[in-house]
């Protein structure tokens, strides 16, 4: 399996990648870790004429905890990731995600900024970024902004970055309270039959706020505000968790494939989102 | 986009190439090197078997390009023991019968050896998580993950012996 050809640059500035994207079009593809590009590659289900390699720029990586305040660089590895103590201070339910991901070997070079924008409804990042309301910095030949993650996913694949821009960076307030990314596979490796994010803070025994994320459930991530409603305010009692399943259930589309078919999705989505709620109410 | 130039040092040996950007890491080792170790299993990042260690970190080098490689430093099995003097992990999986066919135990051991780098005193539920990108279809895994501790509980006996 070897993909066609193409030419290879290594950038060494983000200014210097935006502009062979900008100079190559629809024919040049930004590559990190490669682990998602590189098989369509050598299946030729990617054309790719211009391959625009960012591991010279270090820029991108680097994991930033100042205050309240998360920043990790696009380039910043899943390893990494999960190395970062910081992190795992600020943010734990990184880890808990990371730790879920692919297999050792794919997670030294995997990316959280190739996970995140290449618009695969089986990766995780996309879903926990919904859940903690991250911010995409992304740059192109106009210069810099900012897309909600909540606001980027418009379709398999397709998202609000254009071909010319790179996604340079993620940056989130550090959440307060319990969490839990709960993910059933069908082997190490696999990518999710269902996986939900959950964020719960408590105000005595009751639930002050929540986030809820399904992932691999529809075409993007679902972000699910009904579902997160459904226990704000209450104790989390059995009846809350039955209503936000059922806010959860409405809310996703997910088709049958070779993990199964709708309905065993949707009762397997239905079972990641009862533990995940539950082990973050039992930590918040 | 003809060839390029491509330097790379393997298991310590500085060597210079011409390659096409689109040429597979693991090509590249095999086919312009010599360097057999790394095998070729499913070649779709699934079964490990072409695990080299690259920067300090285990790829595999079947989702590399010869272009991302450039200027890298890379370790296969070869670099780690050779049949007048095996290393620890290659003793341990021959004692402990931690391969059949042998197809997987270049990736296995490649693998192992950066496990055991950054987890030196594993327990075996760490072995299992961290050798999770290495398939073998003969042992069932137990003797590798027996190797892979007999191994660590060496290393850090001779660690403790040499201070």
């Amino acid at each position: 399996m070897i993909p066609g050809t193409f030419d290879y640059h290594r950038p060494d500035s983000v200014e210097a990648a935006v502009a062979l994207l900008a100079e190559h079009g629809d024919e040049a593809r930004a590559i990190a870790g490669g682990h998602s590009l590189i098989p369509m590659m050598k299946l030729r289900m990617a054309e790719v004429q211009h391959l625009v390699d960012l591991q010279g720029i270090t820029d991108l990586k680097g994991i930033k905890v100042d205050g309240g305040t998360v920043t990790i660089g696009a380039m910043a590895t899943q390893h990494e990731l999960i190395a970062s103590e910081a992190l795992a201070q600020a943010a734990p339910i990184i880890r808990e995600a990371a730790l879920q991901i692919a297999d050792p070997q794919v997670r030294y070079v995997g990316t959280i900024g190739g996970n995140v924008a290449n618009g695969d409804p089986g990766n995780d990042m996309p879903g926990l970024m919904q859940c903690l309301d991250a911010t995409y910095v992304l740059v192109g030949p106009e210069g810099k902004r900012d897309v909600q993650a909540r606001d980027f996913y418009e379709a398999a694949y397709f998202t609000a970055r254009s071909d010319d821009e790179l996604l340079v960076s993620i940056r989130f307030t550090a959440p307060k309270g319990g969490y839990a990314y709960e993910k059933q596979k069908r082997k190490i490796g696999d990518y999710a039959t269902a996986a939900a994010a959950v964020l719960i803070a408590k105000d005595g025994g009751t639930c002050s706020s929540a986030s809820i994320a399904m992932t691999n459930l529809s075409d993007t991530p679902v972000w699910c505000e009904a579902a997160a409603e459904a226990l704000v305010g209450t104790s989390l009692d059995k009846a809350a968790v039955d209503a936000a399943v059922a806010a959860m259930t409405g809310a996703i589309d997910p088709q049958e494939d070779n993990r199964g078919p709708v309905d065993f999705k949707k009762h397997v989505a239905g079972v990641v989102l009862r533990r995940a709620i539950e082990r973050a109410a039992s930590r918040a | 986009m003809g060839k390029m130039h491509i330097k790379v040092t393997v298991n310590g040996k500085q060597h210079e190439l011409l390659a096409e950007p689109r040429e597979l890491l693991i090509h590249v080792l095999r086919e312009e090197l010599g360097i057999t170790g790394p095998h070729i299993g499913c070649e779709t990042s699934h079964c490990g078997a072409c695990t080299v260690d690259m920067d300090g970190k285990s790829v595999k080098s079947c989702t590399v390009f010869a272009a991302q490689a450039n200027g890298a430093n890379i370790t296969t099995i070869e670099g780690l023991g050779n049949p007048d003097g095996l290393h620890v992990l290659q003793q341990m999986f021959k004692e402990h019968h931690g391969l059949q066919c042998g197809f997987c135990t270049p990736g296995m051991i490649t693998r192992a050896y950066r496990f055991l780098q950054e987890n030196p005193d594993p327990t075996e539920e760490e072995v299992r998580f961290g050798m999770a990108g290495n398939l073998c279809r003969c042992t069932g895994y137990q003797n590798i993950v027996k190797a892979i501790l007999a191994a660590a509980a060496e290393m850090n006996a001779a660690k403790e012996a040499a201070q």
